[in-house]
């Protein structure tokens, strides 16, 4: 009977790791697998060869003695190179900086948004975050595509803005900054949205009052109750679109001007124009080490958050 | 355990002197939402120094009538004046009163000492008067010791008494405590209930508590404001409430009580004779009853007055009598609940003091017992 029920917790233990080690097992192939590769490639050398880049270990055959050793070549040129060259310093520099405005502008623009829907009637509520959720229904591609033809001169912008006699002539938002600002913005919104609801809404209404009854006025007491308690979702809906924004290709190709300089782009540049994948691996390994940072801000947060629940 | 002597024997009554002015005057307030309606015109006169309690079951209107006072709710109808102020649209911030919240609605993150000196704060009262007012106060609920604590960091008991140092800090004239007790167990909340008379009485400060337990209603207040359906059914001293119920529902509501439904057969200026088939004898009551001859009406005895015992009482005649037998028997350990089966099919709850210690009760299940009561036991109530 006993051998039984070991037998059975067993199987349950064994059943639990399993459970346990899906995840791991999946982030273990397609993360960390791709991730050495990448690493390895970044300290090797460009070379004209199917793949493009000279192998790290390779055996060496002494011709004398005839003994063959084990070679590791670690090259730190394309280190070396990242540093030494204005265009990736001044590319990370811009990224962070459009990732930067990016964020700050879904965080002026979300947290009305995430705000009202959690104070809207609760009936209400699921309706509006659908909205919030409705674009991720259609292609990115092909909302990318209708930003081009609102915000191109001639186009929808453009031409409102003549009509109303703002402007005497056409107005070319396109290939510029601020069409990238917009065009993320409006891309990241979501995400700021999400998280930012989840905490107003989760939010004891009973506090205000109390904030209320003890003489706050609702300007302070939004300052000093509402927006400190909605931190944690301040910071995850921020890391949620600045780490992404950061390494951002699409939106900037399609939107951004010749001179929007972002890391997303040279690495593209890198490894399909040039051809350079050690210095493409090179700039990809520390655009991750860039972004590790506020992701271990997150899972702190997260964790701590955890924590107090 | 119920009628602890919270109050000192020298009552305040100042709704007995008529020159005293209300400090809380509520005139014909109602309240809807919707098609609900939450208070129905609801009037009442609140004196300075008062522990007033309003008492009701859940929907009863209590906590709404508690929200209009603090300014969180605006009336739909009628007037609300706290010191003579009009509170028509004046917002809660700009109230001269003060609320200890049902869940406390503690300031997550703040310490202890940072929830407490909220309130000082918003009116600027000067650092050190604030630090001084704030120790002060986590003194008097004796958690001097915990300032630097977080909400989460401290038991329910501490909690409630956070939201209390914090409701009174800015000493209000005025404090109103949604169900302070509610979430406290047994032990505690009788502790807390004198707590709270104490300090009400050492700051003079008005209290409006709204209760669902009857009990701490009793034990606290100095007037009882019984509420049902939006509607106040009756106001008076715990005593008044519980000896002279006004209708039947204050007279369920408030600890446990026997109804004999009978008709009027004489009515006196100095007595009543009721006839119940239902009690199986003439009851004899020794007060007056605005109800005519021959109107049904229900007499309402508590257990607690009636007698119990083995042999007919020689007065009996009839009256204020009846034969049954013991069905059921509580024993509490102070007092012994007997249910007793009338030949008329009624069951009629008697309660016992247990004034000898004894293993072996003298009166058991299945015995045939007499019940008796006096004239003045009796409480005629319209049907």
């Amino acid at each position: 009977m006993s051998g039984v029920v070991s037998a059975l917790s067993r199987l349950g233990l064994w059943g639990r790791g399993a459970v346990i080690a899906m995840p791991f097992l999946w982030l273990l192939l397609f993360f960390l697998v791709p991730f050495l590769i990448v690493f390895g490639i970044s300290f090797s050398e460009s070379i004209v060869a199917q793949p493009p880049y000279a192998p790290l270990v390779g055996w060496l055959t002494d011709e004398e003695s005839g003994t063959t050793k084990l070679q590791i070549l670690l090259n730190l040129t394309n280190y070396l190179r990242l540093t030494g060259d204005d265009l990736y310093i001044l590319a990370y520099l811009n990224s962070v900086k459009i990732a930067l405005v990016t964020t700050l502008l879904c965080l002026a623009i979300g947290y009305p948004m995430a705000y009202a829907i959690a104070k809207a009637d609760p009936a209400r509520r699921g309706p509006l975050m659908m909205l919030v959720i409705l674009p991720f229904w259609t292609s990115f591609l092909i909302r990318i595509y209708a930003w081009i033809g609102i915000l191109k001169s001639n186009g929808v912008i453009s031409n409102l803005l003549e009509w109303t006699g703002i402007t005497s002539g056409p107005v070319e938002i396109l290939y510029s900054d601020w069409a990238v600002y917009i065009g993320m913005t409006y891309c990241y919104l979501p995400f700021m949205v999400l998280p930012l609801y989840s905490t107003l809404e989760k939010m004891d209404p009973t506090l205000l009052e109390a904030a209320a009854d003890l003489g706050c006025r609702p300007l302070k007491a939004f300052l000093t109750v509402t927006l400190p308690l909605s931190l944690p979702g301040i910071i995850a809906g921020s890391l949620l679109v600045f780490i992404p924004a950061v390494g951002e290709f699409v939106t900037p190709e399609l939107l951004g001007g010749p001179d929007t300089l972002m890391i997303g782009r040279v690495l593209w540049n890198e490894f399909f124009a040039n051809r350079d994948w050690p210095v493409a691996s090179g700039v990809a390994i520390a655009l991750l080490l860039v972004l590790v940072v506020p992701i271990m801000i997150f899972q702190y947060v997260q964790g701590r958050e955890a924590e107090e629940r | 355990m119920a009628g602890q002597p919270l109050r000192k024997p020298t009552r305040l009554e100042p709704w007995q002197d008529a020159g005293q002015a209300p400090y809380v005057r509520i005139e014909k307030v109602t309240k809807t939402f919707g098609d609900f309606v939450a208070v129905d015109e609801v009037s009442l006169s609140i004196y300075r120094n008062e522990f007033f309690a309003l008492l009701g079951g859940s929907g009863s209107g209590k906590t709404t009538l508690l929200r209009m006072l603090a300014g969180f709710e605006q009336p739909t109808e009628g007037k609300i004046f706290i010191d003579g102020v009009d509170m028509s649209g004046i917002p809660p911030y700009e109230r001269p009163v003060n609320m200890m919240f049902q869940s406390y609605a503690l300031f997550p993150h703040m310490t202890v000492e940072q929830n407490v000196a909220f309130g000082l704060k918003q009116d600027n009262v000067p650092r050190a008067e604030i630090r001084d007012r704030v120790a002060e106060m986590l003194e008097m609920v004796q958690l001097g010791a915990f300032g630097k604590r977080q909400p989460h960091q401290l038991s329910g008991g501490q909690r409630q008494r956070v939201a209390l140092a914090r409701s009174l800090v800015k000493r209000p004239k005025l404090l109103l405590l949604d169900e302070p007790l509610g979430a406290l167990d047994k032990k505690l909340r009788e502790k807390t209930q004198f707590e709270l008379v104490n300090i009400q009485e050492k700051l003079g400060v008005t209290f409006i508590v709204v209760t669902h337990d009857q009990e701490e209603a009793m034990t606290m207040s100095s007037r009882i404001a019984v509420m049902n359906h939006g509607v106040i059914a009756q106001v008076g001293t715990p005593t008044e409430i519980y000896e002279y119920p006004h209708s039947r529902f204050v007279a369920e509501f408030i600890g446990s009580i026997n109804m004999f439904e009978g008709r009027v057969v004489e009515s006196a200026a100095d007595h009543a004779l009721i006839a119940s088939e239902e009690a199986g004898c003439e009851l004899y009551i020794s007060h007056a009853t605005p109800a005519p001859t021959g109107t049904p009406v229900v007499v309402a005895i508590r257990p607690e007055k009636i007698a119990l015992s083995k042999e007919e009482s020689p007065d009996a005649a009839g009256r204020n009598s009846a034969k049954g037998v013991v069905r059921e028997i509580a024993y509490l350990g102070d007092v012994s609940i007997y249910l007793v089966e009338l030949p008329t099919g009624k069951t009629v709850r008697v309660t016992a003091p247990n004034v000898t210690r004894r293993t072996e009760m003298p009166i058991t299940w299945g015995d045939e017992v007499y019940l008796s009561w006096r004239p003045f036991a009796g409480v005629v109530l319209a049907q």
